[in-house]
């Protein structure tokens, strides 16, 4: 499977990352290289194998069914580049 | 005082416990080391205050008498990955600059409970993707190593803890926190003469540890000693509810543990980690470590990994794919930097916010993550990725029935010229022997063994079963006492 310049930018807009055309033309080679690269795993047969889920054996805990934290609004917007009123702020989503 | 910054944490914390000297002079001696190395690089954010509040509290508990704390007296420097309550944790990206967490890492939590301080936080690859740390959004650190050419050339500490790395080996700090998603503390570590472990997957918590790969990102010790590594991962490591992959163990011991004997020990050699057209100076490092370890007690026995060489590709899917998913958190909404264009709506905010604060390999990961991971790629890209890592973990738990640990080489080469390997491919070949291990979520350390041709530092891996941190280090502590490494960078910053 090899990448295009579409794909690239297909790829961009899924990862909402801005590409100009011409780091897209620059991406094209670059992600070939890993992608071909990368495609030698399909000479393994796994045919019976199951993927791994967890590297060491693990059970999901539960934890008491209380709250555990709340009350840090301020911390919680101190660091957002617009907070006002209380909220996050972002530009009109709605026209 | 400028010899206190030559002992390591053992010596450090004896020394404040018995009195030899006060916290205070340690502090004291490490922030000017820290102060006189801007050519480093090493540092992103300098926290004297903090270090210094440390120091007080040590020297006042001994005042009155009590009990010391694990670490009093012992200032570390805190790797950017970790969030630092009130202090930049930017993960070496712009992204995050000025991002200044309101909570406390629980890994870095546990190091201040017990008494240490911390200098500052260390510069890294950008979210901890590289292995060079030419990544940093803020300008590469250069290792105090230089090779004995007479060039001068600035050369690599490693990556991605190459700032733990340079300033653990230009005596700026005794040790440091490390984090390694797939070699990120034990190349660093190789590369500039120093120790470092990562432990078992789920030893030491990810909770408030910027996320990379969240199967494989564990956190990990780097110091100038193996039983220095101990005492630090001792400190870090411990079960905690907030991380669901956190292990519900008891932390061992292993300072008390440590046990240089490998008597009745097997250590295996895997074949595959022999590779064509290796350098003849790590296949005579690796024949020396085998050496020692046969003088230590240990029986050799060659195993086989078959598995080996599928380990870089197929972590070059997985972790890639899990950044992808990890890193849509940054939409310039929450924290860290936002680009908002005029009359931008939110999809235009998000992309040009993401496109200016990832440097060029974070992009490149997160949309080779996105194409693995998408609509009719998935299964035969990273559902076979992760098929594949099964197979790699059942090579390591079929050596396991010959052997109890295994060495190898810890990278390929020594540290490398800045700005020599350009192409990413390249740049992904340092983790060859460091990446299997991941993958398996094994425990495994890089310990120095000597120097090149050129002068600079090699290192040693011993890779241990989950779980067994103490056999790998009592395994590094046989090796350490054989090399009896000394060699120390000149200080020319």
């Amino acid at each position: 499977m090899s990448v295009d310049k579409a794909t690239v930018q297909k790829i961009a807009s899924l990862a909402r990352i801005a590409v100009s055309e011409e780091e897209a033309e620059r991406l094209v080679p670059e992600l070939n290289n890993i992608i071909g690269w990368v495609e030698q795993l399909g000479e393994v047969d796994t045919s019976n194998v199951e993927p791994t889920t967890a590297v060491i054996p693990n059970t999901l805990r539960l934890r008491e069914d209380v709250v555990t934290d709340g009350n840090v609004r301020d911390d919680v917007l101190a660091n957002a580049p617009q907070a006002e009123h209380g909220f996050f702020a972002v530009p009109k989503v709605i026209e | 005082m400028s010899e206190l910054t030559d002992f390591g944490v053992k010596r450090l914390r004896d020394g404040v416990r018995s009195g030899e000297f006060s916290a205070r002079e340690v502090a004291d001696a490490f922030i000017v080391n820290v102060s006189k190395a801007k050519e480093l690089n090493a540092f992103l954010v300098e926290t004297p205050d903090h270090a210094l509040a440390a120091a007080k509290a040590a020297d006042d508990a001994r005042g009155r008498g009590d009990t010391l704390a694990p670490l009093a007296g012992v200032p570390i420097g805190m790797k950017d990955l970790f969030c630092t309550n009130g202090v930049q944790s930017a993960a070496a990206s712009h992204i995050l600059e000025g991002f200044e967490p309101r909570y406390e890492s629980s890994v870095s939590q546990r190091l201040w409970d017990a008494g240490a301080g911390m200098l500052g936080k260390l510069n890294m690859d950008q979210f901890a993707m590289g292995s060079s740390n030419e990544t940093s959004a803020f300008g590469n650190v250069v290792s105090p190593w230089r090779r004995t050419d007479g060039g001068n050339a600035p050369l690599t500490p490693g990556g991605s803890s190459g700032g733990s790395s340079a300033a653990i080996a230009a005596r700026l700090c005794p040790a440091a926190t490390g984090t390694d998603t797939g070699g990120s503390i034990r190349q660093p570590a190789s590369f500039t003469g120093i120790t470092g472990i990562k432990p078992t997957y789920g030893r030491c918590s990810r909770w408030g540890v910027i996320a990379f790969a969240s199967s494989l990102d564990q956190a990990g010790a780097m110091a100038r000693d193996v039983t220095d590594c101990a005492i630090l991962l001792e400190a870090m490591a411990g079960f905690d509810p907030k991380d669901a992959t956190s292990l519900d163990a008891p932390v061992p011991n292993w300072e008390a543990g440590l046990n240089p004997s490998l008597a009745g020990k097997r250590v295996g050699i895997p074949k595959e980690y022999r590779m064509d057209g290796m350098s003849p100076e790590i296949e005579a490092l690796w024949q020396q470590g085998i050496d020692w370890a046969k003088d230590a007690g240990a029986e050799i026995v060659e195993v086989s990994l078959p598995h080996t060489k599928y380990a870089l590709p197929a972590y070059y899917i997985i972790a890639p794919a899990e950044a992808s998913s990890n890193l849509a958190r940054y939409d310039g909404v929450r924290y860290g930097q936002r680009d908002l264009p005029d009359g931008a709506g939110l999809q235009d905010m998000y992309a040009a916010t993401r496109a200016a604060g990832f440097g060029d390999e974070v992009k490149r990961r997160i949309m080779i993550g996105t194409y693995v991971l998408s609509a009719g790629f998935y299964d035969a890209y990273y559902t076979q990725a992760q098929k594949v890592r099964t197979l790699i973990a059942q090579d390591f738990e079929n050596a396991w029935g010959l052997c109890d640990l295994l060495l190898t080489p810890t990278a390929p080469s020594a540290a490398f010229g800045l700005g020599e390997t350009t192409d990413p491919l390249s740049m992904y070949l340092n983790d060859v022997f460091t990446v299997p291990s991941s993958l398996a979520g094994l425990p495994a350390m890089s310990v120095p063994g000597g120097l090149d041709k050129q002068g600079l530092p090699l290192g040693l891996q011993i890779i241990g079963k989950a779980m067994d941190e103490q056999n790998v280090l009592n395994a590094g502590l046989a090796l350490e006492q054989r090399a009896g490494f000394t060699a120390r960078p000149d200080a020319w910053w």
